[in-house]
């Protein structure tokens, strides 16, 4: 079977400057992957990229076999979703409003939505916990509740795979393991593949199966937890000299001082 | 939202423009006899009232409603596009644009009319083509998106350097000119027949609708570029149709009305705050409360100081201003 997303010597580079350099890898169903490396690593491009948000300039992204640029924008939404780092929002939408946009690849113009839009919208939100304050304007809620409602709105648009852009970033300790725990839940029991991009590698270790870290745009290791965070590696990616130590099975990493 | 909530809230909307439409034509500076002007018809030379109504004040409301649509339907897509609150139809360029086509017709005094329309009409609508062609070969895609903040300020500057030219123009014309060119700034109503209506009515109409068939792609934009890219909106094309289609209705109306301001800004805030941002709502009840506002206005501007007309662009941020400022202390105590 092929993979779901496969990453075939990838290049990018922003205003002539580097920031993805020829890249390979894949991403198999149901697999549960973690985008880890330094600020400016080349993370969120990457993401953006898998998410044909971006556009290559070489290589190539295809999702299912397909090139992801020659698929359909509302069919690929269908089976991908990508959810950003921050939501600033002008506009005074309600949470409901909101989480309901998941539901646009599904809708024609100028038809509304229906019963089981509704349906599903609801399910997505009590999913999150995010029902209660429904009728609330998004922009005057927490930054924990504002990540929930917009995992809402990618489950309401019932994906295949979902590439999330630091989904616990700005959040505290009882809301990242929320989001976290939310999203293996998903990966286990709706069967959508997850891949997102963590700073903490404690929690990074903790969740997912697979890690992939990144360092100036290229891959430095691609492998099980226990295997990517190895005390050499990170020093050198990091440029901090760390101690690791095992706990449950993962991987704790603390930072001892710059190197 | 619902379909019974959006036809509800709609519906109201739509009663207001009736309302206002079957109203205003008997207010004015002369009294009219109604049931003798109906009796005349459209075509009466010799029935006084039947004149006043029906080639007086009924071009002109009609005229207005098309503005006052126009106008707002392309403030709301615009605030939508930019994603920005302050954003008006003239904000990219499009009426100064308009104002030195029409300044350079009466500057260089032509008096004919091309393809039917007055000469300064048609200046003004290639200067407001002109300005979006300009202001949009500035902005360079990237993927094929619009980077807003660049075409913001491409837009503010090209406001300044045509307003530039404009004052030079003036400022080398002489009285008479310079009086019929501050008339034209003002923005008005006034030199309507239904000639002019019909000419320009589908055009907006047309624009109208299509910026209607991609409003749910422009909530979506509303709320960021990328994200709306990820559910599905291909974004660099409905970016086109919105941005050409709203400068293409706004220089329509502008090149005959000229820029009547405040109007295009503050309708769409009015509506959001009753029906809230979503722009497949947004859109037609802004296009009838425009409709509504710049009819009632222009109603005020003709009776205010009669028998003198005073231009409509004056009563809209004079009226409008205080009333929308209520409207928001008004709502947001609620």
């Amino acid at each position: 079977m092929s993979p779901l997303l496969k990453i075939d010597r990838l290049k990018f580079a922003y205003d002539s400057k580097p920031l993805i350099k020829d890249i390979n890898f894949s991403i198999s169903n149901l697999e549960f992957v973690g985008l880890i490396g330094p600020n400016g690593s080349g993370k969120s491009t990457l993401l953006k990229l898998m998410g044909g948000i971006l556009k290559c300039d070489q290589g190539q992204i295809d999702f299912k076999g397909n090139p992801i640029n020659s698929i359909h924008k509302k069919e690929l939404a269908q089976s991908l979703t990508w959810i950003p780092q921050d939501h600033p929002m002008v506009f005074p939408f309600t949470v409901q409003e909101i989480v309901m946009m998941g539901r646009h690849p599904y809708l024609t113009p100028l038809s509304f939505e229906a019963d089981d839009d509704l349906q599903i919208v609801q399910e997505a939100m009590e999913r999150t916990q995010t029902l209660q304050f429904s009728e609330r304007y998004f922009n005057e809620i927490s930054g924990g509740e504002k990540q929930r409602v917009m995992l809402a709105s990618a489950i309401a648009q019932k994906p295949e795979i979902m590439l999330l852009d630091e989904p616990t970033s700005a959040l505290d300790l009882k809301y990242q393991i929320q989001i976290l725990n939310i999203l293996k839940c998903l990966n286990e029991q709706n069967k959508i593949t997850i891949v997102m991009a963590l700073h903490d590698l404690n929690l990074a270790s903790r969740y997912c199966q697979r890690l992939i870290l990144l360092q100036d745009g290229d891959i430095v290791s691609d492998g099980a937890p226990n295997d990517v965070l190895q005390k050499e590696i990170i020093e050198k990616v990091y440029g901090v000299e760390v101690e690791l130590q095992n706990h449950n099975g993962g991987i704790l990493v603390h930072p001892v001082k710059e190197l | 939202m619902g379909l019974n909530s959006y036809k509800f809230k709609l519906g109201l909307f739509f009663l207001f423009f009736v309302a206002t439409f079957c109203v205003t034509p008997l207010i004015g500076s002369t009294h009219i006899n109604l049931s003798n002007a109906l009796a005349g018809g459209v075509n009466a030379p010799n029935n006084l009232d039947a004149n006043i109504l029906f080639q007086v004040r009924l071009p002109r409301i009609l005229l207005g409603a098309l503005t006052g649509a126009a106008l707002s339907v392309a403030g709301a897509v615009f605030q939508a596009l930019l994603r920005n609150d302050l954003a008006a139809p003239f904000t990219l360029g499009v009426s100064s644009g308009a104002a030195l086509g029409a300044v350079l017709a009466i500057v260089l005094n032509i008096n004919l009319s091309i393809m039917g329309f007055p000469v300064i009409s048609f200046f003004s609508f290639v200067g407001a083509i002109g300005a979006i062609f300009l202001v949009f070969s500035l902005v360079r895609t990237r993927h094929g998106e619009f980077p807003t903040g660049i075409l913001l300020l491409a837009g503010v500057t090209a406001n300044f350097f045509f307003a530039a030219m404009v004052m030079f123009l003036h400022y080398i014309a002489d009285f008479s000119q310079s009086f019929r060119i501050i008339r034209w700034l003002m923005g008005g109503l006034d030199i309507t027949d239904y000639k002019t209506v019909f000419s320009i009515a589908p055009m907006v109409f047309i624009g109208m609708g299509l910026l209607g068939y991609v409003s749910r792609d422009l909530n979506l934009i509303s709320t960021g570029v990328h994200s709306a890219t990820s559910r599905g909106v291909n974004v660099p094309q409905v970016q086109k149709i919105g941005f050409i289609t709203a400068s293409l209705i706004t220089g329509t109306v502008v090149s005959i009305t000229g820029p009547i301001g405040f109007v295009g800004l503050i309708a769409p805030h009015i509506v959001r705050l009753f029906v809230g941002p979503d722009l497949r709502i947004l859109i037609p009840a802004s296009m009838f409360f425009g409709a509504s506002f710049l009819v009632l206005c222009d109603t005020v501007a003709r009776t205010i100081i009669a028998p003198t007309e005073i231009p409509v662009g004056i009563i809209t941020a004079m009226i409008g201003g205080p009333f929308f400022v209520w409207l928001l202390k008004r709502k947001r105590a609620v």
